[in-house]
């Protein structure tokens, strides 16, 4: 299990537009491609000095490919990442100010403290 | 030997550009009180005469990443970028180019390190919402020039509460050593009770209304004996789960002084957080 990796996914995916897009539209096939061709990338270094080791387990590569925001949370993604790309995928379908957010947080009403750790 | 002249605490709301810039029937209800209180919090800052803003915040997520994160990181160059695409998305905040005060930045590296504090630094740093927010707030013109400096209230494993208050205290006596005449204010901004991404979210308040109550007496006092001796890195997750931003206002109490009461005060409650103003003046109260 890779908290780091999830939290890399979010971050990558996050902070480009095209990608966020293409997520939203076809979530499996985004991520069988970006576990391919980026989960190895070290950022800020050349192709050449890619790591190795990382991929993500079947639980994590489904919660990703499902657009499971819960699941993300019960296996320790940080929250912050997976909301605010959450929101960049699905806030544009509220029919009120923030509708998306409050269900969102309806979904997780179910956790009760400690929250899943987060410490990667 | 430079002069602080203000020292200023506060949340760091994203919507507030929004809301505040807002006409017709997208304006929220809530924006009239809110810019009537953020013009008076503004006018704390203009009437102390500042040259330099030292601004303390945090990243979130955006230049600093989980292969190189450093705990307390001090901005040293001639300009800084500022506001990410995903800010500009979800909060439509403006792209803002802010002037850096590297002389400063370097006094503070150097004498933080000499004090013990290993401090990171960037020498090109695009800076977020927890520093330009601020800037909106406090001194919309952005033409002061800045030292940013970012704490990680963020990304655990996170430096203790006892620490940003130390960072805080060591601030203070560090910008009074820079030799400048210059007049300096300290603006950090953190959070109340706060959850993202969690159940807690959105609420009509802060999660926790009673720890923001009581977090606003802490401040309000400069009570850094009380706020310590309940404060800890666990039970900052019970109040919510981003609740960490909190040890940003206790930094700033450190750079304000042990005990030092704050000349200026304000709260708004807002759904999602309470908001929350604090401004010190350690030469006394500038003349209105």
């Amino acid at each position: 299990m890779s908290k780091y990796l999830l939290n890399k996914f979010l971050f990558m995916v996050d902070r480009d537009p095209e990608l966020v897009e293409r997520y939203r539209s076809e979530p499996r096939e985004l991520v069988a491609w970006w576990e391919a061709e980026c989960a190895n990338t070290v950022l800020n270094c050349h192709g050449g000095e890619a790591s190795t080791w990382l991929r993500f387990d079947e639980v994590e590569r489904e919660a990703l490919a499902t657009h499971d925001h819960v699941k993300l949370f019960e296996l320790g993604a940080h929250p912050f990442l997976t909301l605010t790309l959450f929101i960049a995928l699905f806030e544009r379908d509220n029919t009120e100010p923030l509708e998306y957010q409050k269900s969102y947080g309806a979904r997780l009403a179910h956790f009760a403290m400690p929250y899943p750790d987060i410490a990667t | 030997m430079a002069t602080v002249v203000a020292v200023i605490a506060s949340t760091h709301h994203p919507f507030y550009y929004r809301a505040s810039t807002a006409t017709g029937e997208d304006r929220p209800p809530f924006a009239d009180e809110w810019t009537s209180k953020i013009l008076a919090f503004r006018e704390t800052l203009t009437r102390a005469r500042p040259d330099v803003l030292v601004m303390v915040g945090s990243d979130h997520f955006h230049q600093l990443w989980l292969d190189n994160m450093p705990q307390f990181l001090v901005g040293k160059a001639p300009h800084y970028d500022a506001n990410w695409y995903n800010e500009e998305r979800e909060f439509g905040l403006p792209r803002m180019l802010l002037k850096g005060q590297e002389d400063l930045s370097g006094h503070i590296l150097r004498a933080g390190l000499d004090a013990g504090f290993d401090l990171a630094f960037s020498n090109e740093l695009r800076i977020d919402h927890s520093i330009t927010c601020p800037i909106i707030t406090l001194r919309p013109e952005a033409d002061l020039p800045i030292v940013p400096i970012y704490t990680n209230i963020f990304a655990p494993p996170l430096p203790q509460p006892k620490r940003f208050v130390q960072l805080g205290a060591a601030i203070r006596e560090i910008v009074e050593s820079w030799p400048s005449h210059l007049r300096v204010a300290v603006i950090g901004t953190g959070h109340l009770s706060l959850e993202l991404g969690g159940p807690r979210q959105f609420g009509p308040h802060g999660p926790d209304p009673e720890f923001d109550q009581r977090a606003v007496e802490w401040i309000a006092n400069g009570d850094l004996d009380g706020c310590l001796r309940e404060v800890t890195l666990d039970s900052l997750h019970s109040p919510g789960n981003a609740t960490h931003g909190f040890m940003d206002f206790m930094l700033m109490m450190g750079v304000a002084g042990a005990g030092v009461k704050a000349d200026y005060v304000d709260t708004l409650d807002l759904f999602h957080t309470m908001e929350a103003y604090f401004t010190w003046y350690p030469n006394g109260a500038p003349a209105a």
